[in-house]
């Protein structure tokens, strides 16, 4: 595990983007780049990251972004490592595709898919907002069960999609969780990923301020409780091997689980959730640990 | 042909510079800003590399890893993240007059 003096001094985001304050995807991007060290190209489609990066002739990050449009981030990834094996550069520079939960569970889907299918040498990460929240809080295809935004008044209807699976039944070498309240943990994981050849997949839960409805200083532990109540599980799944991560082991015994009923009422956003998406949400958490507990047992 | 390779090389490719404070100055976002009581902050007291929550969960880098640390509250956005993470509360967010 690696300690707070681990950890490169070297910042590769300058102060004073165009994030909200308390914005937990500027966290996990700056230690993302952190971890990938200089040696990287970026490729974002339109999400906050976009917002992040700044108007046209100017740039908030040290090191190179490709902005693509909405649908075509793991197209755009293929073709910089396609031109960067063209220059025998393929093995020095690490790409990374960097989208949002829309641009990746909804919009981005095919191209990503493809990617994969292909067996790109890439990393790309979904920092998980649970909502577009760049346009102003809608309806995505990572929306919690019961979660309020502009186009579910009444709460969502139906669950969360499982992309880490999806993505797992590609076959790729590497697929993992992460959240950006376990800094260490996340960034061991990019760090991981950066010496691993094909293609990776990292999914980080952000913890979203005006979207989610709580006060900006609450980010890291609102989204520790994701973690802690057992609905965001972090693991890896190495060449096929499940490992569970270190923040997440003491999890498996279920009275070290935090009720999920304390991550749903710090945020506005589950306001008006019915007991029944409670109940819901507890035989979910339930289903997903005894699955762990399997996986664990049958390899 | 070499005009026209110019030429696409200004469309597709318009170099952007990295900036700081892209979004002009963001510590007027917030009347609050952080304070640390630096006889409480774990680094200032002990003279030791330890510590560092609030280096660590600065969403904004604007925080120093050095002893004491050092917030730069030009860019900072009073988001509070430092205040609620130190775990001996030497920090609280008070209105302060910065230049």
């Amino acid at each position: 595990m690696v300690n707070v003096l681990d950890i490169v001094e070297d910042e590769y985001i300058h102060p004073g983007t165009r994030m909200c304050a308390g914005c937990a995807m500027a966290l996990i991007y700056r230690f993302a780049l952190k971890a990938l060290g200089p040696k990287t190209i970026l490729t974002v489609p339109a999400s906050c990251l976009t917002v992040l990066h700044g108007m046209q002739g100017f740039c908030t990050t040290k090191l190179s972004v490709l902005h693509t449009p909405f649908a075509t981030t793991g197209a755009a990834a293929s073709g910089i490592v396609s031109s960067l094996e063209e220059k025998g550069l393929a093995d020095e520079i690490c790409v990374v595709a960097f989208a949002g939960d829309g641009g990746t569970t909804d919009i981005g889907i095919q191209a990503l898919s493809g990617a994969a299918e292909r067996g790109t040498n890439f990393i790309y990460a979904c920092y998980d907002n649970e909502a577009y929240m760049n346009t102003g809080v809608q309806r995505s295809g990572s929306t919690p069960l019961g979660a309020f935004t502009a186009t579910t008044p009444g709460g969502k209807t139906r669950p969360k999609k499982n992309m880490p699976k999806i993505l797992e039944a590609h076959g790729i070498p590497y697929v993992a969780t992460a959240n950006g309240s376990y800094i260490f943990d996340l960034y061991e994981k990019f760090q991981k990923a950066r010496d691993i050849k094909g293609t990776k997949y990292i999914h980080i839960l952000s913890a979203c301020p005006p979207g989610w409805g709580y006060d900006p200083k609450d980010t890291i532990k609102i989204g520790r409780l994701a973690t802690e109540t057992g609905f965001w599980p972090l693991y890896e799944v190495f060449n096929g091997k499940f490992i569970l991560s270190k923040p997440s082991k003491k999890h498996l015994d279920a009275s070290n689980r935090k009720p999920i009923e304390e991550y749903l009422i710090a945020q506005k956003r589950f306001k008006d959730i019915k007991q029944q998406d409670i109940d819901n949400y507890n035989s979910f958490i339930e289903a997903q640990w005894n699955e762990i507990k399997r996986r664990l047992e049958n390899q | 042909m070499t005009d026209l390779k110019k030429d696409y090389q200004k469309i597709l490719a318009s170099v952007q510079k990295p900036v700081i404070g892209e979004a002009g100055k963001t510590g007027t976002w917030s009347r609050l800003k952080p304070v640390i009581d630096l006889e409480k902050c774990i680094p200032a007291k002990s003279g030791k590399f330890s510590c560092f929550n609030c280096w660590l969960y600065c969403p904004e880098t604007v925080v120093s890893r050095e002893i004491p640390p050092k917030i730069n509250l030009e860019y900072c956005k009073g988001c509070g993240i430092c205040m609620e993470e130190c775990p001996v509360k030497a920090i609280s967010m008070e209105e302060v007059k910065y230049e």
